[in-house]
């Protein structure tokens, strides 16, 4: 065999680009064949760039055509400032991977698919338990927005499943990314010079980081590790500590005004803070990545925090209260009243 | 900023006896402090955070009370310790747990008041903390009463502060909790978690000593008349909990508890209007508004009883209902006979 042929998805974006970048650089792909509507923004290696829609049956000519076995299917838009409005999002979402799948079906070289999905399909509540596993049932189903469409597309994933049992399929349920380039809402919303969160609730907050992502799908596109699985940094960080530990401030919105507050923002285009957003930072959301170390076999290279700090690092400037003059002024503190009983016990 | 800063102990006396109460603790003897040198971001363990550097973070509050008598050198330590905890918590250089555990907060700043309520108010009296073990997990069984949940925050402080190997009472609470502000927060920053299953096996199976009040609401919020009546058990899926993970069961009793907050009436409509299970009428609230949250300073005993083991049943006993009712059964039984032989012992309610 000269090397499987791999089709991806959403090349456009970072994720994207990136993941088709990594895959043609992986000696045993030959050739990678990336789709979207829009031609990718950066450099996507040695990957083949072909314009079609996925969410019309052109995709369909273009995977026969292509001859690929593998699909990593990454089309799926998280927020609706990305896509240019949520009917359009839900469309790309929904439909998309619907023509996707349709044409997997018919296709006969197509022997593995990749989903890229999101934590978000367990939603986020005060009833939920401390630890999502695979098989955990969601008590409060994402209601709105990419975790809906997210449980949407997951579904249609699991019916290809059962109509096409030759198929190798691995969804993999990410935790909110985050890396020196990726723009998501999350990074929007640290990237806030204050921080608004929910009055009298702290957020448990797990991340992943970029490069683990992309090696996660990497390993799942080129050998057979079936399933679905949680993917997360190890750990989890409060949304109080995440706050502090991106040195910002943090200013608390009572819930009853979160909706109003959340409006102006999303007005502003500054962030999106939709309802399903607003749930996850209020109530949090922890994974158990035991299934993914166990069967999958693979470990995240960076914890939750490595993740956040790294992140940190490279694209926030340090806040009002980096740290840097925090312990500043702690060491200042300890000084002065330090003086006295160091020079009595010297003396 | 990599200039030591040494912070003079004080003298030989007062470390000493810190020293011996550390070993008592199992905690290594305190190296010199220095400055805390800042880590290179990106290889420190979210989880295991709070022993980063020689810093011992874990001062508790009786120690931190002895050293506050003695010279001013030492009082000085302990505000330069502070100092150092308040620039982690502004930095967020601290660790929680998955399950949104932190033990430092819990230890420092959470416990602080209720170690009053516990000394001074209730003047609480623990009993048989040697049933619970010093390692791996066990599950607490007590009875509820109070109207406030109070004393399953006292049985936390009896085991955090008064069981030789301090461990952590990680208790299982209501729904409503983690759905009310600061409410919710404050109970997983305390290391509480929802009552439900996959948590209560997961604590269980990674060895913590697990607290379970299965009367629940029907416990907490009785009448005054009913009082050390043990209500219905749930539905024993403690009982099952602790036999998947075969950890043993220490039944508690607690005596005093009832007596803080007698609630003559429930109204229910009122309860019913503002969502919650129960609304309590007292002989002090809501008549004296704020003042009638005051509780009677009732003495209190808190009893862990002989642990019952779950090691010798077969696999699979926790799904067997017929095994489970009658262990339940058992524990309550204990808990019940446990109330009226302490009760008989009691002098008066308030002394």
């Amino acid at each position: 065999m000269s090397g499987s042929v791999v089709l991806v998805s959403g090349v456009s974006r970072h994720l994207g680009s990136a993941m088709a970048r990594r895959l043609a650089a992986d000696p045993s792909v030959a050739r990678v064949v990336g789709v979207d509507v829009v031609p990718p923004r950066e450099d996507i290696g040695g990957a083949e760039f072909v314009r079609a829609d996925i969410r019309n049956p052109i995709i369909s000519k273009v995977l026969a055509q292509s001859g690929a076995d593998t699909v990593v299917h990454m089309g799926v838009i998280a927020t609706p400032l990305q896509a240019g409005g949520r009917v359009t999002m839900k469309e790309i979402n929904v439909i998309g991977t619907m023509q996707l799948l349709a044409a997997c079906q018919r296709s006969t070289t197509v022997s593995r698919l990749i989903v890229k999905s999101t934590a978000s399909v367990y939603g986020a509540g005060p009833k939920d338990p401390a630890k999502f596993t695979e098989d955990t049932e969601p008590r409060s189903q994402p209601q709105s927005g990419w975790g809906k469409d997210s449980v949407e597309v997951e579904g249609y994933v699991r019916g290809f499943a059962r109509r096409r049992p030759d198929v190798t399929v691995t969804t993999l349920r990410f935790a909110n990314v985050l890396g020196p380039v990726v723009e998501t809402a999350m990074t929007a919303y640290f990237s806030l010079p204050a921080i608004p969160t929910v009055l009298g609730y702290d957020a448990r907050l797990q991340f992943v980081h970029e490069d683990d992502m992309l090696e996660c799908l990497r390993l799942a596109a080129t050998s057979e590790r079936p399933g679905t699985f949680n993917v997360a940094g190890d750990g989890v960080l409060m949304l109080s500590q995440a706050v502090r530990l991106a040195g910002r401030l943090d200013v608390a919105v009572p819930s009853a005004l979160v909706g109003l507050v959340g409006g102006w923002f999303r007005r502003a285009g500054i962030t999106d803070f939709s309802p399903e957003q607003v749930r996850f930072l209020t109530f949090g959301r922890c994974l158990d990545t035991s299934r993914l170390t166990e069967i999958f076999g693979f470990t995240p290279a960076y914890t939750t925090r490595e993740t956040f700090e790294a992140f940190v690092d490279t694209r926030l400037g340090g806040g009002v209260l980096d740290r840097d003059r925090i312990t500043d002024a702690e060491q200042r503190l300890v000084r002065l009243l330090g003086r006295e009983p160091q020079e009595v016990a010297g003396g | 900023m990599a200039d030591a800063r040494i912070i003079p102990l004080g003298e030989g006396d007062r470390s000493g006896r810190l020293a011996a109460s550390r070993a008592a603790r199992g905690l290594s003897p305190r190296t010199p402090r220095r400055a805390p040198q800042r880590p290179p971001r990106g290889h420190t363990d979210g989880y295991a955070e709070p022993a980063r550097d020689e810093h011992v973070p874990l001062e508790h509050a009786d120690t931190i009370g002895d050293a506050r008598a003695e010279v001013p050198a030492a009082a000085d330590g302990v505000v330069a310790d502070w100092l150092d905890f308040l620039r982690r918590r502004l930095t967020g250089e601290y660790g929680v747990d998955e399950m949104g555990f932190d033990p430092e907060l819990t230890d420092r700043v959470l416990l602080a008041p209720l170690r009053v309520l516990y000394e001074w108010w209730f003047r609480v009296e623990a009993r048989g903390l040697e049933n619970i073990p010093d390692t791996g997990g066990a599950l607490v069984v007590a009875n509820h009463s109070g109207t406030v949940a109070l004393d399953a925050l006292m049985a936390q402080v009896a085991v955090h502060d008064h069981h030789p190997a301090r461990r952590d009472l990680r208790m299982l609470g209501a729904n409503l909790v983690y759905a009310v502000p600061f409410l919710g927060e404050l109970a997983r920053k305390a290391g509480h978690t929802l009552a439900c299953t996959p948590d209560a096996e997961r604590l269980l199976s990674e060895g913590n000593v697990v607290g379970v009040w299965p009367e629940g609401f029907k416990g907490v919020g009785k009448l005054y008349r009913d009082r050390y009546k043990l209500q219905r058990f749930g539905r024993g899926g403690f009982v099952a909990a602790a036999l998947r993970t075969r950890t043993p069961i220490v039944p508690c009793a607690i005596v005093g508890a009832e007596e803080i907050y007698p609630m003559i009436a429930n109204a229910r409509t009122v309860a019913r209007l503002v969502g919650l299970p129960y609304f309590p009428i007292t002989p002090t609230f809501p008549w004296l508004g704020p003042l009638g949250t005051v509780p009677l300073p009732s003495k209190w005993i808190i009893e862990f009883g002989e642990p019952i083991p779950t090691d010798h049943f077969p696999d699979g006993a926790a799904d067997d209902p017929m095994l489970v009712f009658n262990l339940t059964d058992q524990v309550r039984e204990t808990i019940q006979q446990t109330l009226y032989r302490l009760l008989v012992q009691r002098r008066g309610i308030f002394h």
